[in-house]
């Protein structure tokens, strides 16, 4: 007997209205996942694809062979630079509402992704980062009023207003111009890092996706490529749950977990909570270790819920139940990591909210100073005259010609 | 003072929306970052937030109110001691009184219009003039080699002089290149920079954009440039507009090469001519050469450049012989045309293969007793208009040769140019002769129909004669 074929397509199993429920997540209790040694075979690890590495614990104790050895300072280093991002998102966000730029997007709840991994990063290495790494460039100290000018694009904007709020770029802090063609990231992080060997230098490469574009080709070929050449490259999915409207399941298909990608490469997987942030320094430093060593790549992915909607265009209210983000059990990476700097002993409530006003005051003063250099809409604009630089390494005589007729 | 508070763009798309709600009422104080209104957009619902602290005078918009075009005074804010009466709605009066007919009503005058055309504001910049080539000193010597050969050399010179320069692609190791262009490279140079990829070039042309970017300087071969379609998010979002995109601080030092157009049967989705789409894209240099000579010279240059290369070469031009230059550094500017042949009574300019039917149509139309200056464009970004213009004053006549379709077409920019620059020199109009804008057919006949031919250029020169 014949039966009609059906067409699978998978769905999200909480809609709006429904009550949020991760209890389908399963999520290893902190310190119960074990540290390889970096070299060692990924046919050994296999494992580590499918559970999710977490160091942090719910009273704040940082247990497991995952524990990394970071001091007291370095740690209240890293609380501050999270803090930041999301004061620098707050403020950013409300400017957009306001009308000062026409875009935005934040990292509330993925802050300790990108804040933590460039801390074990050296430099001169290169990230090809997406839209919502920007704390790559915040824990690398760039400077904050450079961000907003180019989200404001006035005169200081870097880039000279020439690209979408957000983008920023910064050869200097290790961060490439940003794509909004997403997975480009990947064949070009592995080709830089494989330069890098060609050349002999030390530097290696990080690469930056989300669950959704890795369903794009360039996540494929990257893969084979940095498998078969071993490339020092770093490949990170950051897996928030959404990509934009569409929920991880779609590009995830039958193969599990994301992390999971990596076993037909030969690539060792690691999966990790991303909303831990000790747990976020000691995979990337475990992967760092082995680019570095000429032990290849390593894939990634960190498990964390993008709190906020995808972008200022986007609401989520349309396609996901409200409270899902404070239902999300991995909790939220600044107060889990505050709990754990109170719990050794290196911090306090009354240090937090002390700590909290003085960023909010720090991020205010950047912004005015930002605004008045200008905005979207008033002060100095970038000048018409950049717009014909940077074409080419020289102008050209058709465009000498065309900025001349422009009277600039 | 009083402020207006404006319709907010809340998406760069945002044009206008509907002002769904107040939250505010008239006289209620708000401070930065209050919460004002509720506004749709066509994809979400947005809170529209203050800027600035004051009373909420007066409400302009209601809510409800849909259509709301971006920067609509929707309200005005008003500070202590002031009342919604002292408002200045000036910039409403403004809006109003420029969508009315102004009072002399001479927005439309034939004055206006009938102007004559003003000179170019940029007619008083001088041209830079293009570089030249190098000069072959008198007692070069010469050796006859096929494009081929001449193509090999130069990425063999280039990566002996340089480190940094390694080839990539389908074949190119131990295959020697599916064309056979990359001979002898692996042996030379090994295969750490001679490398054979797995087939896929989204993921080669995004590795070699990442390695320019790493300050290597790779040369990636396409199999054919009708593969590279696959890669094109590569060369066109990244290694052409990353120096732009980044403010100058990075570049992608990488040329793409491989065969483009037509070869020989292999029908619509292997004999695409790729030149006019290439030469449209800010950012990327386009070479298309003809001889031998010029494809060595050329490509020496694109390897040393900064700026990504897309250079175009044929298959069918790789077995042809050419007489080269025998000298130690051969390197030919981008932006230079060169003449071919100097005449008096049409100018026909060309490039890549269409060089063979233009040179093919002057021979015949020198038999018949017109002279035809034959111009190589040779690279077609930066393309050398100015020899072209100044041909053309001189011949006052025009025809332009390529293989790719015509609308828009390499010939269609050289028309508007030479409108522009020499109108009044031209004694005809400027024809393009062009492939014929269909995808190409398989069986050999239709496919000859398909090409530009010599004896279409014969004729086209002729009616731009008036013979």
């Amino acid at each position: 007997m014949t039966h009609p074929l059906r067409l699978h397509v998978p769905e999200p199993t909480l809609r709006p209205g429904d009550s949020p429920d991760f209890s389908g997540v399963p999520i290893p209790k902190a310190g119960s996942v074990r540290r390889p040694p970096v070299d060692a075979d990924p046919e050994d690890i296999r494992d580590l694809a499918f559970t999710i590495i977490r160091v942090m614990a719910r009273n704040g104790q940082a247990v497991g062979d995952w524990a990394p050895d970071i001091d007291d300072d370095e740690l209240r280093t890293g609380l501050r630079h999270m803090m930041l991002l999301r004061e620098y998102d707050a403020r950013m966000l409300m400017a957009q509402r306001q009308g000062k730029s026409s875009f935005y997007m934040q990292h509330l709840g993925e802050e300790a992704i990108s804040c933590g991994f460039r801390r074990e990063l050296a430099e001169g290495d290169m990230n090809f980062p997406t839209y919502r790494q920007a704390g790559l460039l915040i824990a690398d100290d760039y400077p904050m009023l450079l961000m907003m000018n180019q989200v404001y694009s006035n005169e200081g904007d870097t880039v000279h207003g020439r690209q979408l709020p957000v983008f920023y770029s910064s050869k200097d802090h290790g961060f490439f111009s940003i794509s909004g063609n997403l997975a480009t990231q990947y064949p070009q992080a592995v080709g830089w890092a494989m330069a890098s060997a060609i050349k002999g230098a030390t530097n290696i490469a990080a690469a930056w996706i989300g669950d959704g574009s890795t369903a794009e080709n360039d996540f494929h070929a990257g893969l084979v490529f940095a498998s078969t050449y071993k490339a020092p490259v770093v490949l990170n999915i950051v897996n928030n749950q959404w990509a934009i409207s569409t929920f991880q399941g779609i590009a995830r298909g039958g193969s599990g977990t994301f992390a999971a990608r990596g076993h037909g490469f030969g690539i060792p997987a690691l999966r990790v909570d991303g909303n831990d942030y000790l747990a976020v320094r000691a995979v990337a430093r475990w992967a760092a270790q082995r680019a570095r060593a000429n032990l290849g790549p390593t894939l990634i992915e960190y498990v964390t819920y993008r709190v906020a909607g995808h972008s200022t265009s986007d609401d989520p209210s349309a396609y996901r139940p409200k409270e899902e983000g404070s239902a999300w059990p991995l909790g939220d990476p600044i107060l889990r990591l505050r709990d754990h700097l109170i719990a050794r002993g290196a911090w306090s409530e009354e240090r937090h909210t002390q700590a909290e006003a003085e960023i909010r005051a720090e991020v205010i003063a950047t912004q005015k100073e930002a605004e008045a250099i200008g905005t979207l809409t008033s002060g100095r604009l970038p000048s018409p005259a950049h717009m014909f630089e940077d074409v080419f390494e020289a102008p050209t005589p058709h465009l000498v010609r065309q900025r001349h007729e422009m009277g600039v | 003072m009083a402020t207006e508070i404006l319709m907010p763009a809340l998406s760069p798309t945002m044009e206008e929306g509907t002002l769904a709600k107040w939250l505010v009422k008239e006289g209620d104080e708000v401070k930065s970052g209050d919460i004002l209104a509720e506004i749709e957009t066509d994809k979400a619902t947005m809170e529209f937030e203050a800027v600035d602290e004051g009373t909420v005078g007066k409400i302009l918009i209601e809510a409800g109110t849909e259509g709301v075009k971006v920067n609509t005074p929707i309200a005005v804010l008003v500070e202590d001691g002031e009342s919604a009466d002292d408002i200045d709605t000036g910039s409403n009066k403004t809006a109003a009184e420029a969508d009315a007919p102004s009072p002399s009503g001479d927005a439309l005058d034939d004055t206006d219009t009938a102007k004559p055309m003003s000179t170019q504001p940029g007619a008083s910049v001088p041209e830079p003039e293009p570089v030249e080539d190098p000069e072959v000193p008198e007692g070069t010597t010469f050796k006859t080699q096929t494009v081929r050969e001449a193509l090999r050399d130069a990425m063999a010179e280039e990566m002996r002089a340089d480190e940094a320069v390694f080839v990539m692609g389908e074949e190119v190791a131990e295959y020697q290149g599916a064309y056979k262009v990359t001979q002898g490279l692996l042996d030379e140079f090994g295969e750490r920079r001679v490398i054979d990829t797995p087939i896929t070039e989204h993921g080669f042309a995004g590795l070699a954009t990442g390695a320019a970017m790493g300050t290597l300087r790779p040369i990636v071969e396409f199999m054919t440039f009708n593969f590279a379609m696959q890669a094109i998010d590569h060369i066109l979002n990244t290694a052409a507009k990353t120096r732009y995109m980044s403010g100058g601080q990075m570049s992608v030092p990488v040329v793409f090469r491989g065969p483009n157009g037509a070869a020989a049967r292999v029908a619509a989705q292997h004999s695409q001519d790729y030149a006019a789409w290439y030469a449209q894209i800010p950012g990327l240099h386009v070479a298309m050469p003809y001889s031998a000579a010029d494809a060595k010279g050329l490509l020496k240059t694109a390897i040393r450049g900064d700026t990504p290369v897309v250079f175009l070469e044929n298959e069918l031009l790789y077995g042809q012989s050419f007489e080269v230059p025998d000298l130690d550094d051969y390197a030919i500017p981008f932006g230079k045309a060169r003449i071919w042949q100097k005449g008096d009574d049409v100018t026909i300019v060309s490039f890549g293969i269409g060089m063979k039917y233009a040179l093919e149509a002057a021979e015949v139309l020198a038999g018949e007793g017109i002279s035809a200056e034959v111009i190589d464009l040779r690279t077609l970004r930066p393309m050398d208009t100015k020899t072209v213009i100044e041909s053309v004053k001189k011949t006052n006549r025009c025809v332009t040769v390529e293989e790719g379709w015509p609308t828009p077409s390499i010939g269609s920019y050289l028309s508007a140019t030479i409108m522009k620059e020499a109108f009044d020199y031209l004694d005809a109009p400027v024809l393009n002769m062009t492939g014929k804008d269909v995808p190409m057919p398989y069986a050999a006949n239709l496919e000859k129909l398909a090409l530009v031919t010599t004896d279409e250029v014969v004729e086209a020169v002729k009616s731009v004669c008036y013979k």
